[in-house]
């Protein structure tokens, strides 16, 4: 794997020789949880572990609670609360599944940001941050989907509002809209089929996630100084990684455990600080709620949807420019997927040779300052439509598609990067101490464990 | 070359430093597979019969209306049960039967001892403010047993069906008398007798 | 550019009380309950006080149709016994509104059955009053500042305190709209709320002898009500303070753990980063 040297499982006794000739998947298995991993990771390479712990939970909790759940309009509130007041222990799966689903927007989101700090999208790992970005969209549908089921306020008038986006696409629109409603309006065809889409999509992600693991364990992961593992001969390799087992995976599990902690402790002790309480309120399509907001990892996108109004500039040349066709409505569209879109084209608008943003100092303030426009726009999204908000949104919005567009391509022309460290081992051992030999990882290994390889 | 005791004491020096290294990770490790089992109990608790379900396994039902001769059926637990109160010719008739004759000669009761013969006071419940005398041959007027038939489940048809005055499976064609008893047919066991009890004069709790 | 700073700067400024007149929110007292905080546990007596003027006084217009009414036996509740529910459906409860509650329709009898401890509180929709089960759910008290929400952090949602300053905060003022009288009130947003004052202080007699003024018996209906909402409150908080103690144990050992594993491969002296 990632073409990285190191030794490979060899099948010792019978029945795993006789497994491995049919099959080989306790090798597959075995080379994937060993797989050499650069030494000097830092602690945002552990939302990785996070993200995959959360989709599990989230599948789990999920069929369980559709064991309770009913996708029927007059009967799906109701059978939520029947899994809050009589199902055993149905409160803290509710709860845990409401919340599970904003622990897994706070790592995508940390995990996104990791990447484009230190150019983990960057050559050879496009395709990666490509099914990333995928994985990150599917995500929303599948969000966007489930907070549709328990027909409250919200639900019911989130999904008119966001279905009615797809009423805004110039020609195909309506019966577009139409076709995804299953009628003119949401209603109990809306409800069940977004029910069957949002059991299957978490499985196409699991999927996809396989896929990306298979993606980086290929190029090998990238690492905070930029500088790849070298692969020259197995020695130096060694110099540069260690085993995934055990120093990773425990390394990863502390963390987890950790961000379990506060994840449990919201789920216990503040459940609905995240939520919106309009939506303990049963759907009625005759009375609009004062306020319509999307959960709070749609707000930036939101924000950047309702910023593009008639009256701004641009909106108004491209309506003018394509006669009419485009509108303040589905520019405000084309905006809010464009700027996910805009994401996945990164490692070809970035045009520095340098990877780490650790050795970009130029590239730092941008990027901090996208994090802050990320922020702004999260908490502008909750704002009314009104100003001052509405022109903030709009610079806001504008800074985000700039980022991508005209910082990053110019960056790598005009930018004197820092000196990077000639190897990953050389940057471990500034911080940690030269390694004083004994080669990877053998002075610590847990009870039971056998050698790593029958060489040693 | 070493001695004995230094080998001993080397040996157990070697032995400690292993346990000592090895505990944090047992420890970890314990605190792992706790954490775990506390987080898949609920997962699997959750298919237990929830709270609505559980507080339906015991109803009460109001027999004021029936008069002799006549039969309630209600449904307890997603099953009918047959709440007859029986006419003097129809407990005559069952009193006449002899117990070990019958294909199931056990009273099938679950208000009394499992090994009770099925005579027609063990069949039946006391009536409200009575007791059962169990060594009485006749019963009361009450009988209340599930309508499921012990041979593979369908509700027997009622009111003097069958060649014995009671009930009539027609699935299969089990014969049941006036206590409820099986005479004739593929049926195994009498029909069940629930927990069932009055409560006052015109309720039968069940369950 | 100015000019935005300088309108954004007045919004943040004239926020609460512009926002009320234009029909944002309204004022909410902070009332103290004893199920506030990580330890908080529901009050027995404040709810049975509770429970008794939602009866008397909430249950002619207001149902309560999610909560069966054998919770009122439930442990960390309300505390009735069996006995005591079986006789408060038999007596004190009773279908205000037979239309919306056809699922207790029996064709044998050709009417609404009678009410038993398995049902639920009946629905009540006769004067299109909104169902109470979620309302202290449903409801923020708090907000802000300035949508970060760090208010709600603080001090919790809001909801009972926004239903306990709604019940004390008529103003005493009436007026008429389009045909429809509606009472001044502080709490409501908008200011104008549909609902006559329900109470006006010792409208209930309380068993326990516990004060039956306005602003006590519009907090105790309150806690009622955030029990209605969250019947689970009380193990739900035992959950959190065991998940957080056993994860709290693990994450020590694990960190302990990483640690020696990774003692060799780092040695003992950090040395100092190169700049």
């Amino acid at each position: 794997m990632a073409g990285i040297p190191h030794d490979h499982y060899e099948p010792s006794s019978k029945g795993e020789k006789w497994i491995e000739k049919r099959l080989p998947i306790i090798g597959l298995l075995y080379d994937t949880l060993m797989i050499p991993t650069p030494k000097n990771l830092n602690w945002m390479w552990i939302w990785g572990i996070v993200l995959t712990f959360t989709l599990v939970l989230q599948i789990v909790t999920g069929i369980v609670l559709v064991m309770h759940y009913t996708p029927q309009v007059d009967l799906a509130f109701a059978s939520v609360e029947h899994i809050m007041r009589n199902v055993n222990g149905g409160w803290a799966l509710r709860y845990i599944h409401a919340n599970g689903a904003s622990l897994f927007f706070v790592a995508v989101y940390a995990h996104i940001f990791r990447n484009l700090y230190y150019g983990s999208y960057k050559a050879p790992r496009e395709i990666t941050w490509v099914l990333g970005i995928i994985i990150y969209l599917l995500m929303m549908g599948t969000a966007f989907m489930g907070y549709v089921l328990p027909w409250g306020q919200m639900s019911f008038w989130g999904a008119t509002v966001i279905t009615g986006l797809f009423g805004a696409i110039p020609f195909i629109g309506e019966g577009l809209q139409t076709w995804l409603l299953g009628g003119p309006a949401v209603d109990n065809a809306t409800l069940n089929r977004f029910f069957s889409l949002h059991y299957l999509m978490p499985f196409l992600i699991l999927g996809l996630t396989i896929v990306k693991i298979w993606a980086f364990h290929t190029t090998g992961n990238n690492n905070p100084t930029g500088v790849e593992v070298r692969r020259t001969s197995k020695a130096e390799a060694q110099a540069d990684t260690l085993p995934f087992w055990p120093y990773f995976v425990i390394k990863d599990l502390f963390a987890l455990v950790v961000i379990l902690l506060v994840f449990f402790a919201i789920v216990g002790f503040m459940p609905n600080y995240l939520g919106h309480p309009d939506n303990y309120i049963e759907a009625n399509p005759l009375a609009t709620p004062a306020h319509i907001v999307p959960e709070w990892y749609f707000l930036p996108f939101y924000a950047i949807l309702r910023a593009f109004t008639s009256d701004v500039w641009v909106v108004m040349f491209a309506s003018w420019i394509t006669g009419g066709i485009i509108d303040a409505k589905f520019f405000g569209v084309l905006a809010m997927f464009g700027a996910i879109a805009i994401m996945a084209f990164a490692p070809w608008l970035d045009t520095s040779s340098v990877r780490s943003g650790r050795y970009r100092p130029m590239f730092k303030w941008w990027f901090w300052l996208l994090v802050v426009d990320f922020f702004a726009l999260m908490w502008l999204g909750s704002m009314p439509a009104e100003e001052p908000w509405a022109s903030i949104s709009l610079i806001a919005s504008a800074y985000w598609f700039a980022y991508f567009l005209v910082i990053l391509p110019l960056l790598g022309v005009i930018e004197k990067p820092l000196p990077r460290p000639v190897t990953i081992e050389a940057d471990f051992a500034e911080h940690y101490g030269p390694d004083e030999g004994g080669g990877p990882g053998t002075g610590m290994r847990l009870p039971g464990e056998k050698s790593a390889t029958p060489a040693e | 070359m070493q001695g004995i005791p230094e080998l001993i004491v080397s040996q157990a020096e070697d032995h400690t430093e292993a346990t000592r290294r090895d505990f944090l990770y047992y420890a970890t490790a314990g605190a792992g597979i706790v954490v775990t089992g506390a987080a898949v109990w609920p997962l699997v608790n959750q298919m237990n019969p929830s709270a609505d379900v559980l507080a339906l396994s015991s109803i009460d039902v109001d027999v004021s209306g029936i008069e002799p001769g006549t039969q309630l059926t209600v449904q307890w637990l997603g099953k009918p049960v047959f709440i007859r109160r029986r006419t003097e010719e129809e407990i005559a008739a069952a009193v006449e039967v002899e117990v070990d004759s019958l294909p199931d000669p056990l009273a099938f009761n679950e208000n009394i001892d499992g090994a009770a013969p099925a005579t027609d006071a063990n069949r039946t419940i006391a009536g409200p403010d009575e007791e059962v005398d169990p060594e009485a041959a006749a019963g009361g007027e009450w009988l209340v047993m599930m309508g499921v038939c012990t041979h593979l489940g369908c509700v027997p048809l009622g009111d003097g069906a069958g060649d014995f005055g009671g009930w009539f499976c027609p699935c299969h064609g089990s014969h049941y008398d006036t206590a409820g008893r099986i005479r004739r047919g593929p049926a195994p066991r009498n029909l069940p007798v629930p927990p069932a009890a009055f409560v006052d004069a015109s309720t039968i709790t069940l369950g | 550019m100015i000019r935005i700073i300088k309108a954004a700067i007045a919004a943040f400024a004239l926020g609460s009380s512009a926002a009320l007149a234009a029909g944002g929110v309204g004022h909410v007292t902070d009332y103290d309950f004893p199920f506030e905080g990580p330890f908080g546990t529901y009050d027995q007596n404040q709810l049975q006080r509770g429970l008794k003027v939602y009866t008397q006084i909430c249950a002619g217009c207001h149902g309560l149709k999610f909560v069966p009414i054998r919770t009122l036996a439930d442990e960390g509740g309300v505390g009735f016994s069996e006995d005591e529910a079986k006789a408060y459906v038999a007596s004190e409860i009773f279908v205000a509104d037979e239309t919306a509650n056809r699922h207790l329709y029996d064709p044998q009898i050709d009417a609404l059955r009678e009410l038993e401890w398995t049902d639920n509180f009946p629905a009540n929709e006769s004067a299109g009053a909104p169902d109470l089960s979620l309302m202290a759910k449903a409801r923020a008290g708090f907000h802000g500042p300035a949508n970060l929400g760090i208010n709600q952090f603080l001090n919790g949602m809001g909801g009972p305190e926004y239903i306990a300053s709604l019940l004390t905060g008529y103003t005493g003022e009436e007026k008429e709209q389009a045909g429809t009288v509606l009472y001044g009130n502080e709490a409501f947003p908008g200011g104008w709320i549909s609902m006559a004052p329900p109470l006006y202080g010792d409208d209930v007699e309380f068993d326990d002898g516990a004060p039956a003024d306005l602003e006590s018996a519009s907090k105790d209906v309150a806690a009622f009500l955030m029990w209605s909402a969250e019947p689970k409150l009380a193990v739900r908080k035992q959950m959190g303070l065991v998940a957080v103690i056993m994860l709290g144990l693990l994450s020590v050992l694990l960190y302990l753990t990483n640690k020696k594993i990774w003692a060799p491969v780092k040695r003992r002296h950090k040395v100092e980063p190169a700049e």
